[in-house]
């Protein structure tokens, strides 16, 4: 066994204790190998298998694709899309574009974190919510629009918002 | 009968996936056979979801604001050979297309955008034939040159140069990309292309290859679009398995293929070297030009990048000839463009209107004026590029050269439109803030410099604004855009020059007399409570959260202005308009 070899093999030993399972990315980067500047598409290939890219997974993925970890930690850093910390159930995307800057998202952001108690970025305590602000959903039409787990809800009040994220934690509660 | 649902994003957004699953529930349910079927977004997105019933006799009627429950009534209306009157489309809105001229968005709401023969029945796809058929490559650069056609993402660059540039480079490789990584906050147009038609992209970079003599292309596409990736990912598939792509297309040895990049959130990297960078797998940091990337682009091969429009452009001008293209428009900038009107607008939505008409044309005409009548202040365009345009200038020309005299730019073509409510200071502040987080942080001057006017613009808007400060920012704004690398930098501070130039009253009311016109800047206003309108509901004095507002049942009410934190919940939830802002 090569010294890179035992590396790999002692980093996937380390996530898996962390309990994740290295398999589910290893077939993209077999398959993305050959092909240079695939970097990105890993990331978000790993990002979309575990929710998030811990450092030791950054780690993992530097020393199987020979990318220098400092280039990798670079590029996840560079790019809105990648988080580093673990995010809650529901991902709430709150849009920021101009659109529904005028009319008026900053009321609904209020009314978001007045609901969640938590800060842009945090997740609640609970593990259900997190917030994130994003540039612009281009849904302009039905500004001011936020967005959870891939639904859009448009045209919001401070109070329709809340009432969503009510509702959501209200059915959570039920099924628990 | 058949039923069509517009399902773009913002048509799913509004509800269109419960309108068509209801549909189908009901159709089943009923043991009917009808048709349901989906199309992309026709841009009225006001009145999402949009559902076009086809009867037998081929007659079309467009329901509007569909709902799960409503379809249902619709469905009966239709089977009984009536229209459900109640719900269609009104004759005012109706016009707002025949107030257009559609090209790039020619099948956008029409045709299904996951079917590729529906394409190919609008005449899809006769371009490229045409093209490899009858005409040399040259002749195509040629034709595009003569249709006047510029570079629709911003910049406004001659499409025929950057082709023919990329055609006299040197090697055997050579990249057609297409950049879909619409960033612009408050732009939308190049989503809705991929997801109403998305074959005329692909048509569009074939034409473009094929001029080039390229043999592989890449479509970067911004992740936060899913839908468009998923569209075009299938209609990459179908235009492969008709032969479009792929090895000896039409039986020539011309040969292309295409694939998608999904971009992951940098709104640098909608700056061609940028995105190379990206495209590469390396931080989305532009690079220093020339050369430029028709001579060493992705990979250090020449390489063309074209935004989505411009392509959606090519198909139509290559079969209908770059002069009936260059008819339209004015002296410096030909043929149409469209423009996602947003804002304080009544009708917002997607519109593709010629060159050469006019700013009022747009918001009175086509987006039906200002909402709940307010005043119109002000339009902005061109994103955080750009600049805003005040109400005075609405007479102004859409092209080029006119929009960049008055100090914004075309841009993408966004057009966020602004009431008198909104604060032009705090406008400045917002894009700074967007360019500030977004500098790739490359050179010093962007990086600092945009940090440095944002710090000055939140001053002002905090009510801590300072004798000079409005001096500091113009300095700052020219040392940044004579100093910058790439377009980012070199633009981001025109949304503060021009508000300077054209509303400088609303800074200088900031900073020395303590006041926001427009209400906004919370540091700046205090909550009234007129006491001729209150009717002592108490509604107010239990939504504050601080116990600021006192007063008696039926008895005007009171805010103590030392305990109110300003945070409105009073306005909102009065009932008889009594609580106002000073």
């Amino acid at each position: 066994m090569t010294c890179r070899e035992n590396c790999i093999m002692l980093s996937a030993a380390a996530l898996e204790k962390e309990g994740i399972d290295v398999h589910m990315i290893d077939h993209v980067m077999d398959k993305y190998a050959s092909t240079k500047g695939s970097l990105i598409t890993i990331l978000q290939a790993a990002q979309e298998a575990y929710g998030y890219l811990s450092i030791e997974l950054l780690n993992y993925i530097a020393l199987k694709t020979g990318v220098k970890p400092a280039k990798v930690l670079g590029v996840a850093t560079f790019y809105a899309q990648f988080r580093l910390q673990p995010v809650g159930k529901y991902l709430i995307m709150l849009c920021q574009g101009t659109a529904c800057h005028v009319n008026g998202s900053e009321a609904i952001e209020a009314a978001v974190l007045e609901e969640l108690g938590v800060k842009e970025g945090e997740t609640t305590p609970d593990g259900l919510f997190t917030l994130n602000n994003v540039a612009c959903l281009g849904c302009c039409s039905l500004s001011p629009v936020m967005m959870i787990n891939g639904e859009t809800y448009g045209k919001l009040t401070p109070a329709e918002a809340k009432k969503i994220i009510a509702d959501i934690r209200k059915k959570e509660a039920e099924n628990s | 009968m058949r039923i069509v649902v517009g399902k773009g994003s913002c048509g799913i957004a509004a509800g269109a996936n419960k309108v068509s699953d209801s549909a189908l529930e009901y159709i089943r349910s009923k043991g009917l056979d009808i048709e349901v079927g989906v199309t992309g977004c026709i841009g009225m997105c006001y009145l999402e979801p949009i559902v076009d019933v086809f009867s037998d006799d081929g007659t079309k009627t467009t329901y509007v604001e569909v709902n799960a429950e409503n379809i249902k009534e619709i469905i009966d209306c239709e089977l009984e050979g009536k229209r459900c009157d109640k719900y269609i489309i009104s004759e005012e809105d109706a016009e707002i297309l025949s107030k257009q001229t559609r090209i790039a968005l020619r099948n956008c709401g029409i045709i299904d955008p996951e079917n590729i023969e529906a394409y190919m029945a609008k005449g899809g796809y006769t371009a490229i034939e045409k093209c490899i058929k009858d005409m040399t490559p040259e002749e195509v650069i040629d034709e595009i040159k003569v249709s006047g056609l510029a570079g629709r993402g911003g910049a406004g660059f001659p499409t025929w140069f950057k082709w023919n540039a990329a055609r006299n480079s040197k090697g055997n490789k050579k990249y057609t990309i297409c950049n879909a990584d619409e960033g612009d906050p408050g732009a939308f147009m190049d989503r809705a292309v991929i997801e109403g038609d998305p074959h005329t992209l692909i048509e569009g970079m074939l034409v473009g290859a094929y001029a080039m003599g390229s043999d592989e292309g890449v479509v970067y596409v911004r992740a936060e679009y899913p839908l468009a990736i998923v569209r075009l990912t299938n209609a990459i598939e179908q235009a492969r398995a008709k032969g479009f792509l792929g090895k000896n297309i039409f039986g020539s040895s011309f040969n292309f293929d295409l694939r998608i990049k999904a971009g992951a959130g940098a709104f640098v990297c909608g700056e061609e070297t940028a995105l190379i960078a990206s495209l590469e797998g390396e931080r989305g940091m532009p690079r220093l030009k020339p050369p430029f990337p028709a001579e060493k682009g992705f990979w250090q091969k020449p390489s063309n990048i074209n935004n989505v429009e411009t392509y959606a452009n090519v198909p139509w001008i290559i079969v209908n000839g770059g002069k009936t293209y260059s008819a339209m428009g004015t002296e410096n900038s030909k043929g149409t463009k469209v423009f996602a009107l947003t804002g304080k607008i009544r009708k917002g939505g997607l519109v593709e209107i010629p060159m050469g008409a006019k700013i009022k044309d747009v918001i009175y005409g086509v987006g039906g004026g200002i909402k709940n009548d307010k005043a119109f202040k002000a339009v902005q365009m061109g994103g955080p590029s750009g600049g805003c345009i005040p109400a005075e200038l609405i007479d102004t020309i859409i092209d080029y050269k006119s929009l960049a005299a008055t100090g914004a730019i075309m841009g993408s073509g966004g057009m966020v439109v602004m009431d008198e409510t909104t604060c032009m200071v705090d406008m400045a502040r917002f894009f700074l803030d967007f360019t500030c987080k977004e500098s790739c942080g490359k050179c010093a001057p962007c990086r600092l410099g945009t940090k440095r006017m944002l710090e000055i613009l939140t001053r002002i808007t905090d009510g801590k604004g300072k004798d000079g400060d409005i001096e500091l920012l113009e300095h700052l704004a020219n040392q940044i855009k004579n100093a910058s690398l790439c377009g980012l930098g070199q633009t981001a501070p025109n949304p503060v020059l021009t508000t300077l130039k054209y509303f400088r009253n609303e800074y200088e009311d900031h900073i020395y007399n303590h006041k926001c016109t427009a209400h906004q800047c919370a540091n700046l206003i205090t909550y009234d409570i007129d006491a001729e309108a209150c009717r002592g509901c108490t509604l107010c004095a239990r939504n504050c959260p601080v116990n600021a507002i006192t007063g008696a049942v039926k008895q005007a009410h009171v805010i103590d202005t030392d305990k109110c934190i300003k945070c409105g919940k009073c306005i909102t939830s009065c009932k008889f308009d009594a609580v106002k802002k000073i």
